[in-house]
């Protein structure tokens, strides 16, 4: 058996989640090659040999990769695939675009969002937004996975030394053209990868209400989220909405304020480390899976809280 | 311009999902079932087009059991022109559907295949791309919002760090985002004429492509039930417990 990682980075850095992949990957087998593909991209290249659990790295130079549009990197793919059992990549936005076509062009059903490895065949992964677990075994002989980054842990990123081959690029179709990429500027960390996420719900009453949650973010480097109800009453964007429909956040503390719990919602969240409810109405369902509950009016409980947080002085960041 | 959409039934999203006593699967008896919410987004987009002089023709295609081709009315309520529905009893996995939507395109020929981003029930996320690398077309996945200019469509892609812009030529595959636009409702007499309009059945083993599915379900559970915590009487104690108890701040 040998694995095939395909890594995500920008050409200048290597993202996170590659690093949780690997990990994910590690448990099927050891020999994990690593393809980086990209345009000017050798320090990314240097940066993947120095992970100790790398043993080769596939460093692809062209224009052509410079913006991974899906259609120029699945030649290269397919290409370098022939002699790898398992096809990994995280179970990002990257990840999700490519490797269907990865694995269609090798008659492969892939397995995707896997939480769990069980053997190099047998995998588990939510559906119905989390709402069911399934265990399931391929059979396939080259096996397309992708792996949700926040189940794993992140690799070291030191202290290995594995080889770097060049190799050429593909021929790609000509049928797709990068534009552009705009960023969401925040101050605060991705709600994707954030420590610590604080969200707002219908509780909220308004956008400027938001603020109270906006401080407490500030104190505890936290990346603001929102609940469905939130979103669509126009209290904040739909970038920070958590759940089903929004995003799958999984951080260490996740502080829900104002929201009652709905399935949707709790789609998004119940797998966070711990969990701490503060709302009004006692029966609110989000008590029954909150670690830590406070049953209080969130316009005198946030600013208390965050008083409280003030007079701590070691705040981990 | 011809569109072809397609759209698939699932457990509806607001049914509290159950797993079977046996734990071979989630269970769809006497379930609500309705389109899958991409896929309306997915419909909507290209009656949009048709309205705007942009596209002549939408064709809706599903696969699935007998029922299913309820989607594929919904879909002409809402303004596709005919429908095609593929039976099947049993699971496709993305591979094969994808394989049954090629040889949908072959007959077909349309410029544009328009599909939600991904199905809410096996949340898979696939048979888009797949298709796309099938036909060799190029792909916007994850759009929110699309523009036509004659020969290629601009599609802006929501993706983590925030928006993608790119430019992908026609014949293309879409796979739509909840933030694309907003669905329609159909109205009473459009569910009426809905009726009557014509749905093209096929059988999908008769269309030569192998559609056997290459993973196996061993079993489908509940996720672990998170323990009920406790209840804290001040802000002041809960700060305390997230410090020296659960050591998060």
């Amino acid at each position: 058996m040998s694995i095939l990682l395909i890594a995500e980075h920008d050409n200048a850095n290597l993202k996170v989640f590659t690093l949780n992949a690997i990990t994910a990957a590690s448990k099927i087998d050891q020999e994990i090659h690593v393809l980086v593909a990209g345009n000017k991209c050798e320090n990314v290249a240097k940066e993947v040999a120095l992970i100790p659990l790398v043993k080769k790295v596939i460093h692809c130079d062209s224009p052509n990769y410079e913006n991974f549009l899906p259609e120029n990197l699945t030649p290269l793919i397919i290409k370098v695939s022939e002699s790898y059992t398992h096809i990994i990549a995280a179970a990002n936005t990257f990840g999700k675009n490519f490797m269907p076509r990865v694995s269609a062009l090798l008659d492969s059903s892939q397995i995707s969002d896997v939480i769990k490895i069980n053997s190099s065949e047998e995998f588990l992964r939510p559906i119905y937004a989390g709402n069911a677990f399934a265990t399931v075994k391929s059979n396939d002989k080259k096996k397309c996975i992708t792996i949700r980054p926040t189940s794993f842990e992140v690799a070291s990123k030191s202290g290995g030394s594995s080889s770097i081959e060049k190799i050429e690029a593909a021929d790609i179709p000509n049928i797709s053209k990068f534009i552009k990429r705009e960023q969401i500027k925040s101050e605060r960390p991705e709600l994707g990868t954030a420590r610590v996420v604080i969200s707002g719900g219908r509780g909220m009453q308004s956008s400027d209400n938001f603020k109270l949650i906006n401080a407490i973010a500030d104190k505890l480097n936290a990346a603001v989220g929102a609940s469905r109800a939130a979103v669509d009453a126009g209290y904040i964007g739909n970038d920070h909405q958590v759940g089903q429909t929004g995003k799958v956040v999984v951080p260490d503390l996740y502080i829900a304020v104002g929201i009652s719990g709905a399935i949707q919602h709790l789609a998004g969240m119940k797998e966070s480390k711990i969990i701490v409810a503060i709302n009004k109405d006692g029966e609110a369902p989000i008590f029954s899976i909150a670690d830590y509950g406070l049953e209080a009016d969130l316009f005198e409980a946030l600013p208390q809280f965050l008083d409280e947080l003030n007079k701590l002085n070691t705040i981990q960041k | 311009m011809k569109i072809l959409v397609a759209v698939k039934r699932v457990i509806d999203y607001n049914v509290q999902i159950r797993v079977k006593e046996d734990g071979s699967d989630v269970n769809t008896d006497n379930v609500k079932m309705s389109t899958n919410p991409p896929d309306d987004n997915a419909i909507e987009e290209a009656v949009k087009l048709k309205e705007s002089g942009k596209a002549k023709e939408i064709v809706a295609v599903t696969v699935g059991e007998e029922k299913a081709q309820e989607t594929v009315r919904k879909a002409i309520a809402v303004g596709a022109d005919r429908g095609i529905h593929v039976k099947s009893d049993n699971y496709i996995e993305p591979l094969g559907i994808a394989k049954i939507l090629k040889k949908i395109v072959e007959k077909e020929k349309p410029d544009l295949v328009f599909l939600g981003k991904q199905a809410i029930d096996d949340d898979c996320n696939q048979t888009g791309q797949m298709l796309a690398a099938m036909l060799g077309w190029p792909q916007g996945t994850f759009a929110s919002k699309i523009e036509h200019k004659d020969k290629v469509i601009e599609v802006t892609r929501e993706v983590d760090e925030g928006l993608e812009t790119i430019q992908i030529n026609l014949p293309a595959i879409i796979t739509c985002d909840l933030r694309l636009n907003e669905p329609r409702f159909a109205s009473l007499p459009n569910i009426m004429k809905a009726k009557k309009k014509p749905i093209e059945q096929l059988y999908a083993k008769d269309l030569g492509v192998d559609i056997s599915n290459r993973i196996q379900q061993v079993k489908v559970e509940e996720p672990p039930k998170r323990k009920g915590g406790i209840k804290v009487a001040s802000v002041a104690e809960l700060v305390s417990k997230l410090k020296n108890e659960a050591k998060v701040i």
